[in-house]
């Protein structure tokens, strides 16, 4: 394993410090329990939005704490669900009269961690499960789809409502509708590797790769021999397409999202073929997003994100923000 | 039931997962993410540090300390779940039972808090496919005498239950997103637990 690391245990610590020190005037940062939360209080009384879980895909989701979007971030162990504490400590700092809203990527540990948390608090809360990933099959028997690159897009849209002083319902439901209207895949080149395992998590030859990928290095819906880039987009955007049913002259939003290990070269590439795959569907993509934002440790792939846009969507992501991650309009 | 031989079952415990870390890591690579074992040993570390400080303690203080323990160090799915079982735990431990009623009435409590909270039971390829018939062997045994005859029992249904596993598809946590391809894979939640359990029971099998 080649990384930059002192001691393997104290990696999340001494990141989320440099993360404090090269952020001062957006976020900082609590330890033990750690969160990250806005430098500033709001200037309004507004909904509080809280995410979290495990680290290893920076920028989510302390990358995404500031004004327009989260209110705090609670990071846990590289690719474990944060503890309780964590959002019972992070909702009493940023508690600001509307309630607390969190937005949690659909997975068991997730889930129960910020239950366990939402117990320990007395504020009106509610919580936004973001289920955007269309690899793994939907089943009530199921845990369900896991929460993927999309989740950026309900933080932005749903922190800006809640920054115009929307109610905690408001929000709840607006970031319902964002998530049902947006879907994500994605495919990996190569494994990650955890820092305390030391090893990749996964093998997979030269010539592979694995489709449907999840962002923790889990499999997704098979492995296949590698293609090109405009084959790999074409099975990934007509899965997404064959999800949200896309009406023609539909606009939206594509989010070409890189795992950490893939060069923005490539990822804008991704864009132009998903742009072209799209204008031939007959789907105007008006609104984009290409960079590493939800990503898996070191893993090399992309994923794509698309939501289809409402006038209210893209108000709240044309809208400003001011984040470590995203920045515009301010 | 002490704080003296809780904390020697919770380092008998130590010593077999440590012994296995790198079967548990690989089945959790092989259906989850592969943070199962690194979670488990790090609460297991954080656990028995508070040796001293709960020497002195009941029983039900004992587990519950260790539960907040767990909940606030771990993280994961089984962070929150092993908290949730040993704080179940605590809250039904009684002076007046004896140690085998004692155990029987509380892990039973702890396993039912457990399903709760996992929104999970029996047969969906997770740890609760070996603590529920634990918890059930339990209560059966509670009257038994001979305190190794419960242990061997209670040693082969763990096993049991964590084979179980291998050949079911997950309907709950991570491995539930792999559908059929989680099928010949033994869930690492399950094996953890039933090595723990496994611990335990070796101190009363001579």
């Amino acid at each position: 394993m080649k990384k930059f690391v002192n001691k393997v245990e104290e990696i999340l610590t001494e990141s989320l410090s440099g993360f404090q020190k090269a952020h001062p005037d957006i976020i900082k940062v609590n330890f033990s329990p750690d969160f990250i939360y806005r430098a500033k209080k709001p200037a309004v009384d507004k909904v509080s939005l809280i995410s979290g879980g495990g680290s290893g895909h920076e920028p989510l989701h302390g990358g995404f704490v500031g004004h327009g979007m989260l209110d705090a971030a609670c990071p846990g162990q590289v690719f474990s669900a944060p503890t309780p504490d964590q959002m019972e400590a992070a909702a009493s700092k940023v508690h600001n009269g509307k309630g607390i809203l969190f937005i949690v990527k659909n997975y068991s540990g997730d889930i129960m961690n910020f239950e366990m948390g939402a117990d320990m608090i007395d504020f009106d809360h509610e919580t936004i499960l973001v289920n955007d990933d269309v690899a793994v099959e939907d089943s009530t028997f199921t845990t369900g789809r896991r929460g993927v690159a999309g989740t950026m897009i309900v933080e932005k849209t749903v922190g800006s409502l809640a920054e115009t002083g929307a109610s905690l319902e408001e929000c709840k439901l607006f970031g319902d509708h964002v998530n049902n209207v947006t879907a994500s895949m994605g495919v990996a080149f190569t494994s990650c590797t955890v820092p305390a395992a030391g090893k990749p998590t996964f093998e997979i030859g030269a010539e592979e790769m694995e489709f449907g990928v999840g962002i923790h290095g889990e499999p997704g819906r098979k492995r296949e021999k590698i293609k090109t880039a405009n084959e790999i987009t074409n099975d990934i955007i007509s899965t997404i397409i064959e999800d949200l049913k896309p009406n023609k002259n539909q606009e939206v939003l594509m989010h070409v999202n890189g795992f950490g290990g893939t060069p923005l070269m490539e990822l804008y590439l991704l864009f132009d073929v998903g742009q072209k795959i799209l204008e031939k569907e007959g789907i105007k993509v008006s609104h984009s997003l290409v960079g590493n934002y939800t990503t898996s440790l070191d893993m090399a792939g992309a994923s794509f994100s698309i939501t289809k846009l409402d006038e209210k969507i893209t108000q709240h992501w044309e809208s400003a923000v001011h984040t470590a991650a995203l920045r515009w309009k301010i | 039931m002490d704080s003296e031989n809780i904390f020697l079952a919770l380092k008998n415990i130590k010593k077999t997962i440590d012994l296995n870390k790198d079967e548990i890591e690989k089945l959790d690579q092989a259906i989850g993410d592969g943070d199962h074992i690194f979670n488990i040993q790090r609460g297991l570390n954080e656990a028995l540090k508070l040796e001293h400080e709960l020497s002195n303690l009941s029983p039900e203080e004992v587990f519950k300390k260790i539960g907040m323990k767990i909940m606030t160090t771990v993280g994961g799915s089984s962070g929150a779940l092993f908290a949730t079982l040993l704080m179940g735990m605590s809250k039904k431990y009684s002076k007046e039972s004896n140690d085998l009623e004692n155990l029987a009435a509380m892990f039973y409590e702890g396993v039912e808090a457990t399903k709760k909270r996992g929104k999970a039971d029996i047969g969906e390829k997770t740890m609760l496919d070996v603590l529920i018939p634990v918890s059930l062997s339990l209560t059966e045994l509670k009257n038994e005498k001979n305190i190794q005859t419960v242990a061997e029992k209670i040693k082969m249904v763990a096993e049991e239950g964590m084979l179980s596993t291998k050949d079911i598809m997950a309907t709950k946590g991570r491995a539930s997103f792999l559908g059929e391809r989680a099928i010949g894979h033994i869930d690492p939640g399950a094996r953890s637990s039933q090595l723990a359990i496994n611990a335990i029971c070796d101190e009363y099998i001579k």
